[in-house]
């Protein structure tokens, strides 16, 4: 490309004739020309798990199934590393699918942080396929593997196109397409009660999405356009319009459903305790998050940024602060909750909620310092909620409960799968060396840069609630004898344990070295800041 | 304020009255019926509000169908609302379609499909 | 429905004429209003039609459900499929105009294809959803 730069200059300069000619000729053959693993990057996230969908479907085996998905899976993450590298290296992509401009056509926006969030996103989708093995031979009925593969793959690239897409009417489809795949995936759990589970989450997450629409039907109304990027220079001049801030307050509660920001979160519990393993670890680490992401997207991108948060509203409350004393209200009581849960995807369920209410109180704060912390809570949380459920997953493998007294003396029969839970564990605390001290220590430094003296003794309160909750699991586990006469229980398939490993792994690594997500967060945060994509 | 001034506001938007009539309808319907078959049908009426608000919204006043012809200068309706909302009925009808599917297995499992008959049963469970 | 002999033979009358309208939406919704989205429920709806007067047992043995589950993955991979070519031609996902040395004849050819996609999808969805709760035990 830099080539053909240096040839048409020569040419603008009128250097010779024949000069002239090559470059038309060079310029007329390369504009319509993009290959195919590089220009077509982004389209490759998408289409990838798109197109294996319905292959995956087709096949009758499980093993054939799997394999293909799995393959499916690391493909994406290669293609979503791939595009990442090339942000960090030469700043945002813009793609036109179709090879229609915005803000006609739609557009994929990649910047710093749809970058990361495309890499977390297809990671954790990448493992949860390589784990989904063994969990669903023993979970799902074979007749049903390969439509549960096809359900998984849709589900990611529903997320993906969350996260990539510069169109605020496609990001409702893709929510739509990974919602529908997630309420069937909850439905196939294995107790009656992931019916309920999923028919409640349905219709939650329905009228989530259609306030969604609503919002940007009414952003439509008065600006004419769906692109992110031209959104952003025609909201400010409707900003004091009742139709424009309408438009705020249904997107805020349709995103916040789909975010199970408290107290919107009633359908989560249920929907991650009753789901199949996999499921549950895979919906947890990135579903909410995505969720987070857009509303992120919408507050800082399209919204232009801190203004909005700090605007005072009615009652002189604003935006940020309502949504820091929603957050903490959510903290509190779903930890509160959580403490109370005989069962331990339940627990780790409701932890989740309150996990959701750091993130958030992280962009309420509307400082850089508070919505990094937030951002990089994004990455920490969904690593340390991935490895928890995956642990769990582990013993209900063996077990086929996830409750308290089936976790009785794992800890000397599953002496791996619970060291691993009890890295995870002590992530989810926020003990130092871990993930979760370093976006806790994030956060609680930005409260204090704030002088909020309260946000802070909350965020220490809720962390020895946390540990409540955590030892409560790791004194069932260790110090509860085994009970006599029950079936024999040996350790994990190795198919398992292998994928939590690496979670529990990375945990650790990105705890002691920080710097490579943190940079994402720090970068992200300041073209967030500065607004534009 | 007198009648016609009335009348005036309530026909000038008489689309938005319909949708909001409608949206409240649907909503109040999911919330208040335990009932899971009246809970779709109600988050039917619901999503249907939206799809008439957007319809109604690529409406211009004296625009005729957005086909394109010979004749130049005529004035269109704004197809691109419709279009988008052709994609929301998709998923609609996908999203009923997968709710009837979950309330028949409901049924299959708890032999009813009332919220409150459901829940007694569930902690039924519990209290074992 | 044994007995209904007027609905069974008024029906019969007017299948064939919904399947043809079907495929005139499908292949002309690139000149008009129309689609695949259209087509697919047109077509639908007389299968779903057949099935109702003369029973789900004899529209299987035409249409097994596994054929219209084979049929609803192929309509996705060929639609994606359209835009995978479209890349490895060397234009962006779903440009069609790179399909054909004349970018309108190309932009032609993607979109009937892409619809066609639609079209047998939404068919197969139609059907299998009407299908699955039909036969379900009670």
């Amino acid at each position: 490309m830099s080539q053909l730069l240096k040839v048409a200059e020569a040419a603008a300069h009128g250097v010779t004739e024949s000069a002239t000619h090559t470059a038309q000729h060079a310029a007329h053959a390369a504009t319509p020309s993009l290959s195919l693993l590089g220009d077509n990057l982004p389209a490759l996230a998408i289409v990838v798990p798109l197109l294996a969908a319905p292959l995956v479907a087709l096949m009758i085996r499980p093993a054939l199934a799997w394999s293909l998905a799995a393959l499916a899976g690391l493909t994406t993450l290669a293609v979503t590393g791939g595009l990442l590298a090339r942000v960090l290296d030469s700043g945002p992509i813009v793609y036109a699918v179709g090879g229609w401009a915005g803000p006609w056509g739609i557009e994929y926006r990649i910047d710093t942080l749809s970058a990361g969030m495309l890499v977390l996103v297809a990671g954790i989708g990448a493992v949860s396929l390589l784990y989904a093995r063994a969990s669903v031979a023993r979970e799902i009925p074979p007749a049903r593997a390969s439509l549960f593969y096809s359900l998984m793959l849709l589900c990611l690239t529903g997320l993906l196109g969350m996260c990539i897409s510069g169109d605020v009417f496609n990001v409702f489809v893709f929510l739509e397409i990974s919602s529908l795949s997630s309420y069937a995936l909850i439905g196939l759990g294995s107790t009656r009660r992931a019916f309920t589970a999923a028919f409640n989450y349905l219709i939650l997450g329905t009228i989530g999405a259609t306030f969604y629409v609503i919002g940007i039907g009414l952003l439509y109304m008065m600006t004419g356009s769906l692109n992110m990027a031209d959104l952003a220079t025609l909201v400010p001049a409707q900003m004091d319009t009742t139709t424009v801030q309408m438009a705020i307050a249904f997107l805020a509660v349709g995103l916040s459903l789909k975010a199970a920001l408290f107290p919107l979160h009633l359908w989560l519990p249920n929907a991650y305790a009753y789901a199949p393993s996999v499921v549950t670890a895979f919906l947890a680490a990135t579903a909410t998050k995505v969720s987070i992401y857009v509303l992120v997207r919408f507050v800082f991108t399209v919204f232009g940024g801190t203004g909005l948060l700090v605007l005072e509203g009615p009652l002189g409350l604003s935006a940020g602060t309502l949504i820091c004393v929603l957050a903490l209200a959510g903290v509190v009581v779903a930890s509160l909750s959580a403490i109370y849960q005989e069962d331990a995807k339940r627990l780790l369920a409701y932890s989740s909620v309150a996990q959701v209410g750091y993130m958030l109180l992280g962009v309420g704060l509307a400082s850089p310092a508070g919505l990094s912390a937030g951002l990089i809570h994004v990455f920490n949380h969904a690593l340390i909620k991935f490895a928890l459920f995956l642990a769990v997953g582990a013993v209900v493998w063996r077990t086929g409960s996830a409750h308290m007294a089936a976790l009785a003396g794992a800890g000397k029969r599953m002496p791996w799968t619970m060291a691993a839970f009890v890295i995870a564990g002590l992530s989810l605390i926020g003990v130092p060396g871990t993930v979760g001290f370093v976006s806790k220590w994030m956060l609680l430094q930005a409260a204090l840069a704030q002088q909020l003296w309260l946000v802070a003794g909350l965020i220490l309160f809720t962390s020895l609630l946390a540990v409540v909750y955590v030892w409560k699991m790791i004194e069932a586990a260790y110090f509860r004898p085994v009970p006599e006469g029950g079936p024999e229980i040996a350790e994990a398939p190795l198919s398992l344990r292998l994928p939590l490993w690496l979670v529990a792994l990375a945990c650790i690594y990105f705890g002691l070295d920080a710097s490579g997500p943190v940079g994402i967060a720090e970068t992200a945060t300041r073209t967030l800041l500065e607004g534009g994509a | 304020m007198s009648i016609e001034t009335l009348s005036g506001a309530l026909l000038a938007h008489g689309n938005y009255w319909i949708v909001i009539g409608l949206m409240m309808t649907g909503l109040y319907v999911v919330i208040d019926r335990g009932n899971l078959v009246k809970k779709i049908i109600g988050l039917n009426i619901f999503q249907t509000s939206v799809f008439m608000l957007y319809i109604s919204m690529g409406k211009i006043d004296g625009g005729t169908a957005p086909i394109l012809d010979q004749a130049l200068g005529r004035t269109y309706s704004n197809p691109l609302p419709h279009v988008l909302i052709l994609t929301a009925i998709v998923v609609g009808v996908a999203t009923t379609a997968l709710g009837l599917a979950l309330v028949v297995r409901i049924k299959e499992a708890y032999g009813t499909i009332e919220e409150d008959e459901i829940l007694a049963i569930e902690h039924g469970e519990d209290d074992r | 429905m044994k007995r209904h002999s007027i609905l069974r033979v008024t029906a019969k009358f007017f299948i064939p004429p919904i399947m043809l309208f079907a495929l005139y939406v499908q292949f002309h919704g690139d000149f008009g209003p129309g689609g695949g989205f259209q087509a697919g429920v047109i077509f639908a709806a007389a299968v779903i039609l057949y099935a109702l007067l003369f029973g789900r047992a004899r529209t299987e043995k035409v249409l097994p459900l596994p054929v219209l589950r084979a049929l609803a993955a192929s309509g996705v991979l060929l639609y994606a499929g359209v835009g995978v070519v479209d890349m490895l031609l060397g234009g962006a996902f779903l440009d069609y105009s790179v399909m054909a040395h004349d970018p309108h004849h190309g932009q032609h050819y993607g979109i009937l294809l892409v619809e066609l996609g639609v079209g047998m999808t939404v068919f197969a969805i139609m059907s299998l959803i009407f299908l699955s709760f039909a036969g379900r035990k009670r």
